[in-house]
């Protein structure tokens, strides 16, 4: 008998399987096709202090294998989030986890305190969007504000807090590093890497904001390197994410040393993504006899 | 937003019933599939390739739904060479491909009844008027096509729907300009407008319902990753604020693509 459930962090999860913020609203439009009880968590577009209007449009282009957006963390703010989204997805027997998203230490703080009174599971803290000009990645790309924004967003949250890697940096392991230094309880990785397409046609950027974030199946064996290079630089759980389409991609990052994984961009390629994914795993697991997710690891065969 | 939502989408497999070349890269395909139940004017099919290496679906607006044969109708433009709706134009009657739809909000034609109308499409945006034509019950349906030269497309099927107008860029057909000079030239007027086409074309039409203070809606046109509310990649600047956000960014593909004409910043 093939048991799903995983340990994150202290939460746990019915199956190792979640979605990535910014790919799936706050579940609304996705429990038209699925049903949001199949997911380990579902984990929501990043959350602000204060409503975000975004980038101008276009805000999206697909690549070959893959896409880039420049959504510009377009949110309602935390209020419209905790009355609105909080209680819809409470209906369903999965985990929240909210993303959190601030342009300096005190919203982020802010947005972290106001929910330590919600029902909610985990906290996920984005300092690695690419598309916003203040905060995020800003926090992102050097240990020392990493570990800083952590430590602080810590003081405050009375859920486990997971660190949101971003990619675009030098040394996966110095980041990993420096956000368990701050108390961080999990690290998720990777959001997506910057990119720039321009349309020849029109000699112009074909995204509004210039440069956008790559996601999708091009990107998956970077992100299964920068897991495998994280899970193996810390102690706490790494939530592996990038270009998983289907399950053979999620158990490679199984494999890579992740506790868990997120679907993404593969959402827009089909809206039962996601827990078609959960099922693959499933059967993987059943093909080679493993009885518990944390036994699939590298050497195993 | 208290409900638990039932699960009642899904992407789906439907075959290729026909595939023609309307004009010089105009396509229409029909497909079987149950959208045609419930397919609105206006209405669009989030349409798959079968190239692995293109995730996201190509939005393609439904130019006949056929309830009784469970087929619907889209008409596309190949975009370029080795593009998504390039490969579309390679497939043929008997192939397959994955659809999801109909998806967005459509034209709110039952307000048209016994009203003077005015429909207007505008190149690619021409397709989706034909639905809408044949649903429509106004008074006088008054039928403005624009083209960017004598290459034109359904015309023979507006005109079993109504009366037709044509304009053409080059003026190798009908009225020489757009689509408004062709309103202008035959003197039309309306109680009503229903438009799709390009964002200029879209803008024209908006002044002139402004002006005259006549109710009209547009079907806007975006780039979309999603296609049903999800992702927040296709906005339209909204005078009211939107459901979703609270920032006045309404979603093409879920609160639109039809939208009052004085509700967009276009």
């Amino acid at each position: 008998m093939v048991d799903m459930r995983v340990d994150i962090a202290g939460v746990e999860w019915k199956n190792p399987v979640t979605v990535a913020s910014g790919t799936f609203g706050s579940g609304a439009e996705f429990a038209e096709f699925i049903d949001l009880s199949r997911l380990g968590a579902v984990t929501t577009k990043g959350v602000s202090a204060v409503p975000w209007e975004g980038n101008p449009a276009p805000r999206v282009a697909e690549t070959p294998g893959g896409m880039m957006n420049a959504i510009g963390l377009q949110n309602p703010g935390i209020d419209v989030f905790c009355e609105r989204d909080i209680p819809f997805l409470r209906q369903y027997d999965t985990n929240i986890i909210v993303n959190v998203c601030g342009k300096t230490e005190e919203e982020y703080c802010a947005v972290v305190e106001r929910l330590a009174e919600e029902d909610v599971d985990m906290l996920e803290i984005n300092i690695s969007c690419p598309n916003v000009k203040e905060g995020g990645i800003a926090f992102g790309q050097d240990p020392k504000a990493a570990q800083a924004i952590t430590r602080a967003v810590k003081k405050y949250a009375k859920q486990p807090v997971i660190m949101k890697l971003s990619p675009n940096v030098t040394s996966i392991p110095d980041m990993a590093r420096a956000v368990e230094a701050g108390g961080a309880d999990a690290v998720s990785l990777i959001n997506t890497l910057t990119g720039m397409k321009i349309d020849i046609d029109r000699r112009a950027f074909l995204l509004a904001n210039g440069t956008g974030g790559v996601s999708g199946p091009a990107i998956h064996p970077i992100a299964v390197r920068m897991v495998y290079e994280a899970a193996h630089a810390v102690g706490i759980p790494v939530i592996g994410m990038g270009g998983i389409s289907t399950a053979r991609d999620a158990i490679e990052m199984l494999l890579a040393g992740a506790a868990a994984v997120s679907v993404g961009t593969a959402s827009f390629h089909d809206p039962a993504a996601s827990v078609k994914i959960v099922e693959g795993i499933k059967a993987y697991m059943e093909k080679y006899g493993f009885q518990k997710v944390q036994e699939v690891k590298l050497g195993t065969g | 937003m208290a409900e638990k939502i039932e699960v009642r989408k899904k992407k789906e497999r439907v075959p290729i019933l026909s595939q023609e070349m309307l004009a010089d890269g105009i396509f229409s395909m029909w497909i079987k599939t149950d959208a045609a139940r419930s397919a609105r004017p206006g209405q669009f099919m989030s349409v798959y390739t079968n190239d692995g290496s293109k995730l996201l679906p190509r939005p393609i607006s439904i130019c006949e739904a056929d309830e009784e044969r469970r087929r619907v109708r889209i008409v596309y433009r190949v975009t370029g060479e080795d593009t998504g709706t390039a490969q579309l134009s390679h497939m043929k009657a008997g192939d397959s491909l994955s659809v999801i739809g109909p998806l967005g909000n459509g034209f709110p034609y039952e307000k048209a009844r016994g009203r003077k109308v005015l429909l207007l499409g505008g190149g690619i945006g021409v397709p989706p008027i034909l639905e809408l034509a044949r649903r429509i019950e106004s008074v006088r349906k008054q039928i403005v096509v624009g083209y960017r030269d004598g290459n034109t497309f359904l015309e023979e099927s507006f005109r079993q729907n109504g009366e037709v107008y044509i304009s053409t860029e080059d003026g190798s057909a009908g009225t020489k300009g757009n689509v408004m000079d062709a309103v202008r030239e035959n003197g039309l007027c309306a109680e009503m407008i229903f438009a799709c086409g390009p964002a200029p074309m879209l803008r024209a039409i908006q002044q002139y319902a402004k002006e005259r203070e006549i109710e009209c809606y547009l079907s806007l046109e975006e780039r979309m990753a999603c296609g049903i509310g999800a992702c927040l990649g296709c906005v339209c600047r909204s005078v009211e604020k939107d459901a979703h956000s609270h920032v006045h960014n309404k979603r093409v593909c879920k609160d639109g693509p039809v939208f009052l004409s004085s509700e967009v910043e276009l």
